[in-house]
């Protein structure tokens, strides 16, 4: 299964724009979804004599669909502005990774299709017959983009690539040119209620070991509760939070605040899972189906607030997503959303980010903290895409990368930012998110990185900084992988709640 | 005195290229506000009012603000382009209307310079197409004849601005005329012809090119969304329908 030999491309002092090299990523090929998976999901899974007809016909009903993709596809006068601004073309320098280019792979079959221009005269305006070979382009390049939106920030019209991308995988799968890897994870959380196909029993055993843990560690009896009906808080996280290194020691960090704040909370068998891999495929009844694991959890267990551990593309999802598909929220005025509102406790958001949680109780001093038990560690922090450029924390705009911020610099004295142009808004992606984190793409994955490497490789050289926090758990599991192929240490990664975890007091 | 041949058509090609203009624009716009945003999907940081939402719109389409953290280049040359056909187009005006209205007086020695502005602003977005890799690898034939159309256009128009004047009360009855559907006779210069042919060409090609950014903007989700999802239900009609099926 070991994917091809390929050079890690060298850290320089700055993020250099790389000259093209035309076709260099087309080999990259992520593994398909096989007939059992694609059956499950309701999709073919090999391409039938209708392709062409069933790729046009997809691509109209999601044109009548979603707003966003009928402007993007129209409104783009390659002015150029994004070409040096996704991650993959820096680190592959493969012309098809520009943002625009990866749209025109799908644009180009847009005004063959839909557009009098295209229709009257395809080669002057570069429209073209949807071939094999255009299909084939799809299937490499639409995995080649993790929806990170840096694009959209940097487009005069706010063309959002991601929108694109996801409609270009539905249409893929409709087709029948799956994902192996986010469809077999689609499938699981639908059978079994995590990503991970982790069931109930294991959950529990889990847990328990857990709390074992935190109480040889601490002296202390924290509590990790499983659907305890009438708890205040069903936290919602990444199943990889369960087992996986280091995701467990942010887990430990968010049952160790709950019980230092006195919150009664439980996590839930049958939302084992924050993440929803619905997003990455553009396919809104699939990530609703997903979703509504969460209301139907939080309904059984009659919570009053719902939180959201670290994860980014989950937060996504949650914050900007889950009132709209599930109710989760406020503001609804029909009956299917009342019933699940009138439930929540009004005086919080909901849904709440465990960042908002544990710095509210912060600074208000409902739980203590000692910032020294942080001091070997000089930290910085890595803004995810989907909470920077898709979410937000707190009341203001921007308070994704100001409450993070304060909530570290509350529990550790060292810490020091990358450069501007590589957090904030303008944040680079880890390169495994939006459905890349396989090994199939490992490739992809770590010349997609390097600009974060980069970034990080000169806080290191130039303040010592040995910890790069951060709230999700694609991110983390990336970085722990790719990193030591730049050279790094993979225990520099890890989240923000595993720096809580290090200085909440208990008692 | 009948009309001339030439008056006929160039009057004919106005009222057509008028129609397509109105009307492919008109639908698009339709278009764009009959299809649904389903989803939430500002580029956050995002405004949580929607006032907020349209200063940052009125901030996009004045100083084009993404563009100018994305690269200045593109920003000087876009903006001098822009701003330079904005006060051009205020010009005009005066061929349109009688009296001429106050402000466009104001504007009427500013807009003359501004040509220059305009010219030069398209001369360096064409000067990128051929000389940057990236630009040049993602143009199309169609993006270097916009350029060219437009810079035609310009020029015609500053030639008969700086060099070989037109007949311009003459040009004005004729448009006048056009609007209140009596047709004057248009002066025969070649450079004014070649201008107007010009326009009308662009006007007819507006609604189905790339010049559809300018509704395109005002319609993109990610900037004209209020990011309050978590106060505000936001649903689409057609995902609505799925709730009624819980």
């Amino acid at each position: 299964m070991a994917a091809a030999e390929f050079d890690i491309p060298e850290l320089k002092d700055d993020i250099e724009i790389p000259k093209l090299r035309e076709g260099v990523m087309a080999h990259a090929k992520t593994f398909p979804a096989g007939q059992p998976v694609q059956d499950f999901m309701g999709y073919p899974h090999e391409l039938g004599e209708d392709w062409k007809e069933r790729a046009i016909d997809k691509m109209g009903d999601l044109l009548g669909k979603y707003r966003s993709l009928k402007v993007f596809m129209d409104a783009c006068v390659h002015c150029g502005a994004c070409t040096d601004k996704c991650h993959y073309y820096l680190g592959t320098s493969d012309p098809k990774n520009m943002p625009v280019a990866r749209q025109d792979l799908m644009r180009q079959v847009y005004r063959r299709y839909f557009t009098t221009a295209g229709k009257l005269f395809p080669k002057l305006v570069g429209a073209k017959d949807l071939t094999k070979d255009i299909l084939n382009d799809w299937y490499s390049y639409y995995y080649q983009c993790s929806e990170c939106r840096r694009c959209s920030v940097f487009c005069p019209y706010g063309i959002d690539t991601a929108e694109i991308t996801m409609a270009g995988r539905e249409i893929l799968n409709h087709v029948g040119m799956g994902q192996k890897y986010s469809n077999e994870i689609l499938s699981k959380v639908h059978k079994i209620g995590n990503n991970l196909g982790l069931p109930g029993p294991a959950l529990e055993d889990t847990l328990e070991g857990l709390e074992e843990d935190i109480e040889a560690d601490t002296g202390v009896a924290v509590k990790l509760p499983l659907d305890v009906k009438g708890a205040e808080v069903l936290l919602v996280t990444p199943s990889a939070d369960f087992f996986s290194e280091p995701h467990v020691e942010s887990l430990i960090g968010y049952a160790k605040v709950f019980h230092a704040a006195g919150i009664s909370w439980t996590l839930s068998t049958h939302a084992s899972e924050a993440g929803n891999f619905g997003l990455f495929n553009g396919n809104y009844e699939s990530m609703r189906k997903v979703a509504m694991r969460i209301r139907d959890a939080a309904l059984e267990l009659g919570v009053k607030r719902i939180v959201v551990g670290e994860c980014g593309h989950a937060w996504r999802v949650a914050y900007s997503f889950w009132n709209t598909l599930t109710g989760i929220g406020y503001g609804g005025n029909d009956p299917f959303s009342i019933e699940l509102q009138k439930q929540l406790d009004p005086t919080y958001p909901q849904p709440q980010h465990i960042c908002e949680l544990t710095n509210d109780l912060i600074k208000s001093g409902k739980i203590k903290v000692d910032p020294s038990l942080n001091d070997d560690l000089v930290v910085t922090y890595h803004d995810s895409c989907n909470v920077a450029r898709a979410s937000r924390m707190g009341t203001e705009p921007g308070g994704q990368f100001i409450i993070p911020r304060e909530l570290i610099k509350s529990v550790v004295n060292n810490f020091h930012d990358m450069a501007d142009e590589t957090i904030g808004e303008s944040t680079f992606c880890c390169g495994g998110g939006g459905g890349l984190l396989t090994d199939d793409l490992m490739e992809v994955r770590v010349k997609g990185a390097m600009p974060r490497a980069t970034a990080l490789n000169n806080v290191v050289k130039d303040h010592q900084v040995n910890f790069m926090a951060m709230i999700c758990a694609i991110c983390k599991a990336q970085f722990t992988k790719v990193l030591p192929k730049y050279g790094f240490n993979m225990s520099m990664v890890g989240g923000v709640h595993q720096l809580v975890s290090k200085a909440i007091k208990l008692d | 005195m009948g009309l001339s041949t030439v008056t006929m058509i160039y009057a004919g090609m106005f009222y057509l290229a008028t129609f397509l203009l109105v009307v492919g624009l008109g639908y698009k716009i339709f278009d764009y506000s009959r299809t649904p945003a389903p989803l939430k999907i500002p580029t956050t940081p995002a405004p949580t009012t929607r006032k907020g939402v349209t200063y940052r719109m009125a901030k996009e389409v004045v100083l084009f603000e993404s563009l100018f953290k994305s690269n200045k280049w593109i920003w000087v040359f876009g903006w001098l382009f822009h701003f330079g056909l904005f006060l051009v187009l205020a010009r005009h005006l005066r061929y349109f209307t009688e009296p001429v209205w106050f402000w466009v007086g104001i504007v009427q020695p500013f807009g003359k310079y501004a040509s220059i502005m305009m010219v030069v602003g398209m001369a360096g977005l064409l000067a990128r197409r051929f000389l940057v890799d990236r630009v040049r690898y993602i143009s199309t034939p169609s993006d270097y004849l916009m350029l060219v159309l437009l810079l035609a256009i310009g020029l015609s128009g500053m030639l008969m601005t700086f060099v070989v004047h037109t007949d311009i009360v003459a040009l004005k009855a004729f448009f006048l005329g056009l609007m209140y559907l009596d047709v004057q006779p248009l002066p025969q210069d070649l450079t004014l012809l070649v201008h107007l042919a010009l326009v009308a060409l662009l006007m007819v090609i507006f609604p189905i090119s790339k010049l559809l950014h300018a509704p395109g903007l005002f319609f993109s989700p990610t900037r004209n969304q209020v990011d309050n999802p978590r106060e505000h239900r936001h649903v689409a009609a057609w995902a609505a329908r799925l709730d009624q099926k819980n």
